[in-house]
């Protein structure tokens, strides 16, 4: 097994935990993180199409290293605008989950405090 | 590999492309440099303009019967990116500065600059915002390469997202949190799959991988995340949980927007996936599964739409459902050896289908508004004598409801004729039996609405204040513009001919 082979099978993992916890968790924020991991299993196997598609001589393409860069940007801002919703939504009812219909602020849900 | 078609080299006017994208973020760069008070008057500047460009692109594409190409920088690909315009894209593109142009006038009352000395949150975020997606649709209709189009995709996200709890309810809140992350799992899933095309062929420019990619099992793994991603974000059912409490919980102006044009954008890159990037895909089974998502769509949407009690979820749903009908081209217009006249009519009929829908949903939701600012509450079960309170805006939402109706002479009466037409030559009279059972579902929910509202009310309606005439006519426009559309096609049909994929994949390469 050579290093593209270990890096590759690397990303492949984290895209999938990164996917089952988009899918399988509750709480937005633990969704959030979950989307990061998914995130950086992809740009890790764009790391390895990188190594593996370098012309003779080159230690890497440059083209998806560009491209990784660019990825990176648009998941830290897609982030940022997550965690400012939740932050709000923090802010108006003292909780951050999606599924409770409702609650603005009069919920009897204090039970899990 | 192989010599670049004609088609892809860069074409006299190019730079019109290039306009079309840039001049509405010059918009919001000058916004943000002479803050809130100048941020409604540029977002009107910038309208005429951009809707000149986009004329001027119909109008160049239309004289030379070829599409616009442009390189930024003169780099050809693989190292450069090109901008092109097909027929889709210059409709997309005249169809958004309409609607865009139509929603700004209509929304100066909701979100009018404060005259005080202090400026305002709401309407610096809205005409800001305004442009922001403009300018990211733009990018993906025009975008040729991959990564770029993953760019506007995000763009646009991020432009509509905050739109959706633009009045920062927790309700609105829970709603754009939750589109964001439907968004963001379609967003690393289209990149995911950009990642497997640019590994397998080392290029991501459209044109290119239409004459490299063959179908193996990386092509399909990537076509399949893309697909998949795109699906999350243009709420094609069983993806579309996200939608109803997001578009009917934003304010009237932001719902137009975002059910009419954002939710066309990541539908538009499916198009071009699997008839640009990946042609003879259609020509697979996998093809008859979206239609089938389509179909599920259609009647689930429908349903639902018949079970609300309130007139903008009903409206939500029925975009859930209208948008059903756009994914019926990719299994009609598939299959070996089928006529070009057939494929090119099934390509008018989507095309056709997503800006009548587009207008007609502007219309009904702007119209929605007024209802609710009028009555201060949108239950349908109040809205008797409305359409005696309000006559023109009732009048345009059952205009409106013609063309998702699919009834003659409008716009959805074309796609949908087009699309059964289809159906019938190629042998798939299912799909025809679907679209007449969703004209019925869309009979049965546009009727829910049309008839409270033309019926006596009970007791007198308190004095309702009428809304500014000029407001009622824009909505009355768009939804003229939706039915006229089925009257006057004929121009259509060239403008959509012209570069389209469904023609050329016949055409051996």
């Amino acid at each position: 097994m050579n290093a593209e082979v270990l890096f590759g099978l690397a990303g492949a993992v984290l895209a999938g935990l990164g996917l089952y916890g988009l899918v399988a968790d509750p709480a937005p924020l633990r969704k959030l993180l979950a989307f990061n991991l998914l995130g950086g299993g992809v740009f890790l196997v764009f790391g390895v199409v990188a190594r593996r598609g370098a012309a003779a001589g080159l230690g890497g393409d440059p083209v998806p290293q560009a491209l990784v860069i660019t990825g990176l940007v648009v998941a830290f801002a897609a982030t940022a605008l997550a965690v400012a919703l939740l932050r709000l939504l923090f802010e108006r009812t003292g909780q951050t989950l999606l599924d409770s219909a409702a609650p603005e602020r009069t919920s009897p849900d204090q039970a899990d405090e | 590999m192989t010599a670049p078609a004609l088609a892809d080299m860069p074409t006299a006017g190019g730079f019109l492309l290039v306009l079309a994208i840039m001049l509405p973020i010059a918009g919001v760069l000058l916004q943000f440099m002479l803050g809130g008070r100048q941020a409604e008057r540029i977002a009107l500047l910038v309208m005429p303009a951009g809707l000149a460009v986009a004329v001027a692109v119909t109008a160049a594409l239309v004289r030379s019967g070829r599409p616009l190409v442009y390189h930024l920088g003169s780099l050809a690909p693989p190292l450069g990116l090109s901008l092109r315009a097909d027929g889709f894209s210059a409709l997309m593109l005249m169809t958004t500065a309409l609607i865009v142009g139509a929603i700004g006038l209509f929304a100066r009352a909701d979100f009018a600059t404060p005259t005080g000395p202090v400026e305002a949150r709401q309407p610096f975020v809205f005409w800001t915002l305004l442009l922001a997606l403009w300018s990211a649709l733009a990018v993906v209709f025009l975008g040729q390469d991959l990564f770029t189009l993953y760019v506007g995709l995000e763009l646009l996200t991020f432009g509509a997202v905050p739109l959706v709890s633009l009045d920062g309810r927790a309700e609105t809140l829970t709603a754009a949190l939750r589109y964001l992350l439907f968004a963001l799992f379609g967003s690393a899933f289209f990149l995911a799959g950009t990642v497997l095309f640019y590994g397998e062929y080392g290029t991501l420019d459209i044109a290119l991988l239409a004459a490299r990619t063959h179908p193996d099992t990386t092509s399909a793994i990537a076509v399949a995340m893309m697909t998949a991603g795109l699906l999350a974000k243009t709420a094609l059912f069983p993806f579309h949980l996200w939608l109803p409490p997001a578009h009917a919980g934003a304010p009237a102006p932001a719902s137009a927007l975002l059910s009419s044009l954002v939710v066309k954008g990541p539908f538009f890159l499916v198009v071009r996936l699997w008839f640009g990037a990946m042609p003879g895909l259609t020509d697979l089974p996998a093809a008859q599964l979206l239609g089938a998502l389509g179909a599920g769509a259609v009647l689930f949407g429908g349903v639902l739409a018949l079970r609300q009690p309130r007139l903008k979820p009903l409206i939500a749903y029925s975009t859930v459902a209208q948008l059903g009908y756009l994914f019926l081209m990719f299994p009609l217009a598939g299959g070996e050896g089928l006529p070009a006249s057939v494929r090119m009519a099934v390509w008018t009929g989507g095309a056709v289908q997503a800006v009548s829908h587009a207008f007609a949903k502007a219309a009904m939701f702007a119209g929605a508004g007024l209802i609710g600012q009028a009555l201060g509450h949108d239950r349908i079960g109040g809205l008797r004598g409305v359409g005696r309170a309000l006559p023109v805006t009732t009048f345009a939402l059952a205009l409106a409801g013609l063309s998702l109706m699919g009834l003659p002479p409008s716009g959805g009466f074309l796609a949908k004729w087009l699309l059964v037409r289809a159906s019938i030559v190629t042998a798939q009279w299912w799909w025809a039996a679907l679209v007449l059972a969703g004209g019925l579902l869309a009979g049965g929910y546009i009727f829910r609405i049309i008839a409270p509202a033309l019926s006596a009310p009970e007791q007198p309606l308190p004095a309702i204040p009428a809304p500014a005439r000029r407001r009622e006519a824009v909505v009355l426009a768009l939804a003229l513009v939706s039915v006229l559309l089925g009257v006057v096609p004929f121009g259509l049909t060239t403008l959509l001919a012209v570069g389209s994929p469904a023609i050329a994949h016949i055409v051996p390469r």
